[in-house]
């Protein structure tokens, strides 16, 4: 059959509008991701068991099982239950969950890393047990982890290509959309590859340098 | 309220770490503008004790009174976390590893708790964080973060957030411990100060000239238990328990 | 929870496990011959050669899994490469993970110290002994861990075949979650599956950790 390319610029606008929400629910489950990790890893460490054993079944269930099959079930799981949610929002919601998970397991080491002296210093100008976490504790373990978390946003990335199965129209479902309408696989995922992999670039640049502002901040 | 009753008041405190007794039925008086140091060997339970003043190592049993308000007051847990966030924003305490939060700066580290806990506004908070820093000598630092001062400046800093929540009482936890001897002198000067403008604190030491100095009263712990007490130039020069002479020459002996 | 459901479908689970397994196996090992290879052409001494291995790397490590395997799968015939869809799994995954896996054992390499390579020449060994001899040895037990760790995303990772209708264990959750409407039920179901293939295979890397530790 042989490739052509000369297809491709016909449907620039299509692409690029899978870009952008490829981007868009990128930015939208990576900021979801980073405060669910933050929350989960509170809950995991600190409140009481009745809450914190449920929570690290979930992160067990969350760790064990592939994405894909999370996503089916949050999609579905929520229609089944009444809630029809927008495609990108459960899609969103998925994905951050999911790295959420991740990104608490990382939070979690690194709080019970961050010296005890800092609790005992907070605490000993009166600040409550939550203000020493939200001020003190937490910004210090955050800060710490930046680099793993920011390898999980890049794996985060790649992975948003798979809410392309429940339909939303990020840049790979956009490429099936031209494939569907000019039968040329190879030239639209090769195109999809190179976007993906510019953005891909694109977040490491900028994960870098946030990673170098934060060295220079210590 | 008619009766007299001391500024800082222990009673019958015990301590236990499962079955050791670190503590065992001390009690101490401290008045207002009072400096004691607290000495002895380590282990000797010295440093839980301060740490009991407020409530960071709670007791196993007994009494702290600060200015005629319990301090370990048994309540249900929420209204005693507040009651002891309440208490803490009253007694300051210096730790022998500093504790700056290395996160903020030096600014930040000093007007977090009075922003957070008293409402003081953004102005009034850094007018009070350099009036601290002025004090302490280091209002060139203000802006640095903890990582780029020195050992003693990080504690000088640490006295001056300490300072800024206008404790009634200072609680000092081997505060030049940590530190490189020839920069001692400079967080001795600052405690110096202190005790110059009357703050009533306590002091647990290893250094026997500095509290000599600079102390009221001199308490010698070992073992759990207040083995001798009085006036500095009596406990160092003519201590009457022999296990205090041992201590001291052990530790004149280790000086050299 | 519909526990006879549950019931009813899981042997269709069972058989779905077993291809999740085969397909595990199967990416692992083209995994582990790609990585060697990928990791051999990073640290090779030509320049050339360590530009194919990194370009290796960044294309298969920069770009979703997903799409390497549809552009091999779908697009795969119009340049003469005509494979099922279980093959295009394997290889598809395969070459994916391979690229994780040639960081892997390519940091666990350079992490051998570099004097072991020199104590090793100065005894007179050539390039290729010191390697064989002494520094692969070594880098061979510091590897064991984190090549677990891309073996455990890989299972997860087998998933993505669902997309090109291989019915593993995700595909036929998807199924029974569209004929039955009851996809918590099903997910239970994939869920523990997958849970007790990677606590296996966990254990199996520890074992083997601790068996090339103790040596």
């Amino acid at each position: 059959m042989g490739l052509d390319f000369s297809v491709v610029p016909g449907f620039f606008d299509v692409i690029m509008q899978g870009v952008f929400w490829t981007i868009a629910i990128t930015v939208a489950a990576a900021v979801l991701s980073f405060f669910g990790g933050i929350f989960f890893a509170v809950i995991a460490l600190y409140a009481p068991r009745v809450i914190s054993w449920p929570m690290k079944g979930f992160e067990w269930l969350f760790m064990g099982t592939p994405l894909l099959l999370q996503l089916f079930l949050i999609y579905f799981g929520l229609i089944q239950i009444g809630i029809d949610l927008p495609a990108f929002v459960a899609g969103s919601l998925g994905l951050g969950l999911h790295f959420a998970v991740y990104n608490s397991e990382l939070i979690q080491t690194s709080i019970l890393a961050v010296d005890k002296g800092q609790m005992e210093a907070a605490r000993t100008l009166g600040l409550s047990r939550g203000q020493s976490l939200r001020y003190i504790v937490i910004p210090q373990a955050v800060r710490d982890v930046i680099p793993p978390i920011g390898n999980n946003m890049i794996a985060l990335l790649k992975d948003s290509a798979l809410v392309s199965v429940i339909g939303v129209t990020e840049l790979t479902l956009s490429a099936q959309l031209a494939i569907g309408r000019t039968y040329r696989p190879f030239e639209f995922y090769a195109v999809a590859a190179v976007c993906y992999y510019i953005i891909n670039l694109g977040m490491e640049a900028v994960l870098r340098r946030l990673e170098r502002r934060v060295q220079a901040s210590r | 309220m008619t009766h007299h009753r001391p500024f800082v008041d222990i009673r019958h405190a015990q301590k236990c770490f499962g079955e050791l007794e670190v503590l065992k039925d001390i009690s101490l008086q401290v008045e207002q503008q009072q400096i004691v140091a607290i000495i002895g060997p380590s282990g000797s339970g010295k440093s839980t004790l301060l740490r009991a003043i407020n409530d960071l190592d709670p007791l196993t049993s007994g009494e702290v009174w600060l200015d005629g308000v319990q301090v370990n007051k048994l309540l249900p847990h929420a209204q005693y976390e507040k009651h002891i966030n309440q208490v803490r924003q009253q007694i300051g305490m210096v730790f022998q590893h500093f504790n700056l939060f290395p996160h903020l700066t030096v600014r930040e580290n000093i007007t977090l708790a009075p922003k957070l806990l008293k409402g003081v506004s953004d102005d009034e908070a850094n007018a009070l964080a350099e009036q601290q820093l002025e004090h302490v000598g280091l209002i060139d630092r203000i802006d640095y973060h903890p990582s780029q001062l020195s050992g003693g400046q990080k504690q000088r800093v640490a006295i001056a957030r300490a300072l800024a929540m206008k404790p009634k009482l200072m609680l000092f936890d081997e505060a030049t411990s940590a530190l490189d001897p020839e920069l001692v002198e400079e967080v001795n000067q600052v405690m110096k100060m202190l005790a110059e403008e009357a703050m009533t604190m306590i002091i647990v030491t290893h250094e026997m000239g500095f509290a000599e100095s600079v102390c009221d009263r001199v308490l010698f712990m070992d073992g759990g238990v207040v083995v001798e007490e009085g006036a500095p130039e009596v406990v160092f020069h003519n201590p009457t328990q022999d296990r205090t002479k041992n201590f001291l020459r052990k530790h004149l002996e280790g000086a050299k | 929870m519909d526990i006879d459901l549950i019931l009813r479908v899981y042997p269709h689970f069972l058989k779905a496990a077993v291809l999740t397994i085969e397909l595990s196996v199967l990416t692992a090992i083209l995994g582990l011959i790609c990585g060697s290879l990928g990791a051999a052409a990073r640290l090779s001494r030509l320049k050339a050669i360590r530009f194919i291995g990194a370009a290796y790397v960044s294309l298969f490590r920069g770009t979703p899994a997903l799409i390497q395997l549809f552009l091999l799968y779908f697009g795969g015939p119009q340049i003469g490469i005509q494979l099922d869809a279980f093959q295009a799994g394997v290889i598809g995954l395969g070459l994916n993970i391979g690229a994780y896996m040639t960081e892997t054992i390519r940091g666990a390499i350079i992490s051998v110290h570099k004097g072991q390579t020199e104590a090793a020449r100065t005894l007179g060994m050539s390039r290729w002994q010191a390697t064989r001899y002494v520094i692969l040895p070594q880098a061979f037990r510091l590897m064991v861990r984190p090549l677990g760790v891309n073996i455990n995303a890989l299972i997860k990772g087998t998933a993505l075949v669902a997309a090109i209708s291989v019915v593993e264990l995700t595909y036929t959750a998807q199924r029974y979650i569209g004929s039955t409407y009851k996809p918590f039920e099903m997910f239970i179901l994939a869920g523990v599956l997958y849970m007790i293939i990677i606590y296996a295979t966990g254990r199996g890397i520890s074992w083997l950790d601790k068996k090339v530790r103790i040596q």
